[in-house]
C-alpha cells in the first residue's frame, strides 16, 4: 500500500512574508503555527492519513471535477470501505458535496460539470455504466427533505414501481412497510399512508426520504447534510437511524456539524479548497489531527 | 448628545415621508383597480343595454284559415300549384280580420308589410309536412318584420328610426293591445344560422363554427406546444441554435394576428389546396397563433418546478424520461393549462386572420363538420355590426354577450382545473 507523504508544501503567504512550515515524516506534530492556516497551500493529490482501505466499496483515484473553468475537486484519491460510515467535513465550498454527488453521478444533470479520473463501485467504473443503475445502487438523501407531493405510500413505492421490484400489490406493500420500519417511521405513518407526505413534520419528511432511498435496496446511501434543516430531536433520530443502517449499508455523509461526524462515522475525511487534506479514523481526526488545516478547522479557528 | 437627537429627528422626519410615499403608492393601486373595474362595468352595461333586446323577438299570433281557394292550392299533389300558390293571402286575411278598418287593397298591402319576409314559407312548410291541415283553421305564430319589431321595442329610442306610417303605428298599437302582436324570448337566436332577415338570424351556426374551430386549435396547439416546451426546457442542449429558437418563439408571440391569416391563406389554401371558409383551416391558423403563448407559459411552468423534486426522483434511479413524465409535467400541468386556456380564449375572440381565409362568408347553414363552410362568433359580430338593417344592431350586441359568456365559461374552467390540479410542495 502506498503511504502518502504527509509533508506539506508550504508556500509564501500573500503578503510576501515568506514563512515555511514543514512537518517531518513519521512525526505527527506540526511545529510552526505562526502562519495563518488559511494561507497553507496543499500540494495536489497529497492526503494525510489513511485514505485507502483493504476491501473498498468505492475505489476513487485521481478524481478531478470542474465546473467550466473552475476546478472544484483537485486530484482526490480515496477508498470508501464496505459497510462503513464515512463523514465528509470541511468549510463551505470545499467540494465535499460536489465529491459526494460524483458518487452516484448526480452531477451529470449540470451541463458544465466535467468529471475526470477513475471512480469505481465494486470494481465497476461508475461513469461507464448506466446512470440510472448507479443511482439505483447509490441512493441519495438531500439537505432539505424533498418528498414528492404525493401520499406517503406513493413516495416510498415510487422507486420500487419504476424499477419493477414488486410484481404484486402485496409485495409492494411489504417493501413499503419494511422501508418505513427501517427508517423508524412505520409507527407514525402506518395509519395515514394515504396522507400527503408534504403534510408531515420536517423530521418525519427526512426519515420518509430515507425510507424512499432504501426502498430500492441500494448498497450505498449518500447523505448530503441530512440534518441541517432539522431540530436536535429529529437530528438525534436520524443519527440513530444511521447507526442502525450502517450494519447493512455503506453510508457517506456530508456534514457541517463536527459533533455529528464524531458521533456517527467510522472514518472522517477533511476537505479543503477542493483538496482532500486528511482522512483517518474518526477518533484520530478529532483527537490528534495530523494536518494543520484539520486541526485549525476542528478547533474552530476558521471555517 | 445633540448628534443623537438630530439623528432621531432626521429618522422621524424621513419616517413621515416614507409613510406618506407608502400611502400614496397604495392610493395609486386602488385608483388603478377602480379604473379597470369602472371600464369593465361601462363595457358590460353598454353591451347589455344594447343587446338585451336581441334576446326578445316580436311575433304576430293569428288564427289562419288555410283556405285552398285563397291560396290557389286546390290539389296538393300538383307540383306546379305548389310553386305558384299564394301562401301569404290567408295570413293577410287573418290579419285584416283583427284590423277591420283596413279594408282597401292598399291598406291590406300595408298590413302585409308587418309580416316577416319568411312568413309565407312557414305556411308552406306546415302544409308540406301536414297536407291534411288544408282548409282547417290553425293558430300560428309569425315573426314580424324588422320595422315592426324596431317600433315595438325601440319606439322611445332616438337611435332607431321608425319606418312605419302614422296609420301603421296605430294599427300596431291596436294589435299590441289585443295581444296579437307580442314579445317573447328569441329562441331563433340559438337554433338558427345567419339570415338576411334579423327575425330569422341566429348564432347557432357561429357557435358550432367556433366550437369546431376551437377543437382543431386545441387538438393541435396543446400537444405540440407542451411537447415543444418540455423538449426545450428538459432535453434540448443549451447552444446557439436553441437560443435562436427561443428568441424566435418570443418574437412569434408578438406577430400581429392578421399575418397568421396571410400565412394560412398562402400555405393551407393556396399551397395545400384546402377549401376556404372551413373550420379546419381556421383552427390550423389559430393554432399557429396560439402556439407561442402555450410554449412560453408552459416553459415558465416547467421552470417553476423545484429542482429538489427532480433530484429526489433521480436519487431513486428514475431516468430522465421518468423524471419528466412522472414529476415535472404533472407538477407543471396547472400552469400549462392556464397558459393554454388563455391562448384558447385569445383564439376564440380572434377575427382578423379568419377574414383572410374566407370565414367571413355569409353562411346560413349550421356547419355539420370540420370541412363544411362556417363562420365563428367574433366574425358573426363583425358581420352583423356592419349590416345596414337596424335589427342586426341589437343582434350583434346579443352575439357579443354570447361570446363573452363563452369566454367566462372557459376562464372558469381554467380556474377550476388549476385549483383541482394544484399541489403544494
Amino acid at each position: 500500500m502506498n503511504t502518502m507523504n504527509p509533508s506539506i508544501s508550504a508556500e509564501a503567504n500573500m503578503r510576501g512574508k515568506a514563512a515555511a512550515i514543514s512537518v517531518p515524516e513519521d512525526k505527527h506534530k506540526e511545529t510552526v503555527v505562526e502562519n495563518k492556516p488559511e494561507d497553507t497551500v496543499i500540494e495536489e493529490g497529497k492526503t494525510v492519513g489513511k485514505p485507502f482501505t483493504a476491501d473498498p466499496k468505492f475505489k476513487l483515484r485521481n478524481v478531478d471535477v470542474s465546473y467550466g473553468a473552475d476546478r472544484a475537486i483537485k486530484n482526490i484519491s480515496l477508498d470508501i470501505g464496505r459497510n462503513e460510515v464515512i463523514a465528509f467535513i470541511g468549510p463551505s465550498g470545499c467540494g465535499k458535496s460536489t465529491f459526494l454527488r460524483c458518487l452516484n453521478r448526480m452531477n451529470d444533470s449540470i451541463d458544465i460539470c466535467r468529471v475526470k479520473g477513475s471512480l469505481e463501485l465494486d470494481d465497476q467504473n461508475i461513469y461507464e455504466s448506466k446512470r440510472d443503475v448507479v443511482e439505483l445502487r447509490a441512493g441519495m438523501v438531500f439537505q432539505k427533505p424533498n418528498p414528492f407531493p404525493k401520499s406517503i405510500y406513493d413516495n416510498v413505492a415510487y422507486g420500487p414501481r419504476i424499477h419493477g421490484l414488486a410484481n404484486r400489490k402485496s409485495e409492494l406493500d411489504d417493501i413499503v412497510e419494511n422501508s418505513l420500519r427501517k427508517a423508524g417511521l412505520w409507527n407514525e405513518a402506518k395509519d395515514r399512508l394515504d396522507a400527503m407526505a408534504t403534510g408531515m413534520s420536517g423530521g418525519q419528511q427526512q426519515r420518509l426520504c430515507i425510507a424512499r432511498a432504501i426502498a430500492v435496496s441500494p448498497e450505498v446511501i449518500l447523505m448530503d447534510e441530512p440534518c441541517s434543516a432539522l431540530d436536535p430531536i429529529a437530528t438525534a433520530r436520524v443519527e440513530e437511524l444511521i447507526a442502525e443502517m450502517s450494519e447493512s449499508y455503506t453510508i457517506v455523509i456530508v456534514t457541517h456539524s463536527m459533533q455529528q461526524a464524531a458521533r456517527v462515522s467510522d472514518r472522517t475525511a477533511y476537505f479543503h479548497m477542493g483538496h482532500l487534506a486528511e482522512v483517518n479514523k474518526t477518533d484520530t481526526v478529532f483527537t490528534s489531527p495530523q494536518h494543520p488545516l484539520t486541526e485549525s478547522y476542528i478547533t474552530g479557528r476558521f471555517g | 448628545m445633540t448628534d443623537q437627537r438630530s439623528q432621531a429627528e432626521t429618522v422621524r422626519y424621513s419616517l413621515k415621508r416614507r409613510y406618506r410615499t407608502e400611502r400614496r403608492f397604495r392610493l395609486y393601486g386602488i385608483l388603478a383597480i377602480f379604473i379597470a373595474l369602472a371600464s369593465l362595468f361601462i363595457l358590460f352595461a353598454d353591451i347589455i343595454s344594447k343587446g338585451h333586446t336581441g334576446f326578445i323577438k316580436t311575433t304576430i299570433t293569428l288564427e289562419v284559415t288555410l283556405d285552398s281557394g285563397m291560396m290557389y292550392l286546390d290539389d296538393p299533389a300538383d307540383e306546379d300549384q305548389w310553386s305558384s300558390a299564394d301562401f301569404k293571402a290567408p295570413i293577410i286575411a287573418a290579419l285584416q280580420a283583427q284590423v277591420p278598418e283596413a279594408a282597401s287593397t292598399a291598406e291590406k298591402r300595408e298590413l302585409g308589410r308587418f309580416l316577416g319576409t319568411f312568413a309565407d314559407s312557414e305556411i308552406r312548410d306546415l302544409l308540406t309536412e301536414n297536407p291534411q291541415l288544408l282548409n282547417t283553421t290553425q293558430t300560428i305564430e309569425f315573426p314580424t318584420h324588422d320595422r315592426v319589431s324596431v317600433y315595438v321595442k325601440h319606439a322611445d329610442n332616438p337611435r332607431y328610426s321608425i319606418k312605419l306610417s302614422e296609420q301603421q303605428q296605430s294599427w300596431v298599437d291596436e294589435l299590441l293591445e289585443k295581444g296579437v302582436i307580442d314579445t317573447r324570448f328569441n329562441g331563433v337566436l340559438f337554433n338558427r344560422g345567419d339570415s338576411r332577415e334579423p327575425a330569422n338570424a341566429g348564432v347557432l351556426g357561429a357557435i358550432v363554427g367556433s366550437l369546431l374551430t376551437m377543437l382543431v386549435t386545441l387538438a393541435i396547439s396543446f400537444p405540440v406546444g407542451i411537447s415543444a416546451a418540455v423538449y426545450l426546457e428538459e432535453f434540448a442542449p443549451q447552444n446557439k441554435l436553441t437560443d435562436f429558437i427561443e428568441v424566435n418563439i418570443n418574437n412569434l408571440a408578438a406577430v400581429p394576428s392578421i399575418i397568421f391569416g396571410l400565412l394560412g391563406l398562402a400555405v393551407f389554401i393556396n399551397l395545400f389546396g384546402m377549401p376556404r371558409s372551413v373550420p379546419v383551416v381556421g383552427g390550423l391558423v389559430l393554432a399557429l397563433m396560439t402556439l407561442p403563448t402555450i410554449i412560453i407559459s408552459s416553459r415558465a411552468a416547467i421552470k417553476s418546478v423545484p429542482p429538489s423534486i427532480r433530484e429526489a426522483a433521480e436519487g431513486v434511479g428514475a431516468s430522465k424520461m421518468q423524471v419528466v413524465l412522472h414529476h415535472v409535467v404533472p407538477l407543471a400541468m396547472p400552469g400549462m393549462l392556464t397558459g393554454s386556456i388563455i391562448g384558447m380564449a385569445q383564439a376564440l375572440g380572434e377575427t382578423a386572420p379568419l377574414l383572410l381565409i374566407g370565414m367571413v362568408a355569409f353562411i346560413v347553414d349550421v356547419p355539420d363538420g370540420f370541412f363544411s363552410s362556417a363562420t365563428v362568433l367574433p366574425v358573426q359580430v363583425y358581420l352583423w355590426a356592419s349590416s345596414s338593417e337596424q335589427g342586426f344592431v341589437e343582434l350583434a350586441s346579443a352575439a357579443i354577450m354570447v361570446l363573452l359568456t363563452f369566454m367566462i365559461i372557459m376562464n372558469a374552467l381554467a380556474i377550476w382545473l388549476r385549483k383541482r390540479l394544484e399541489r403544494r410542495w
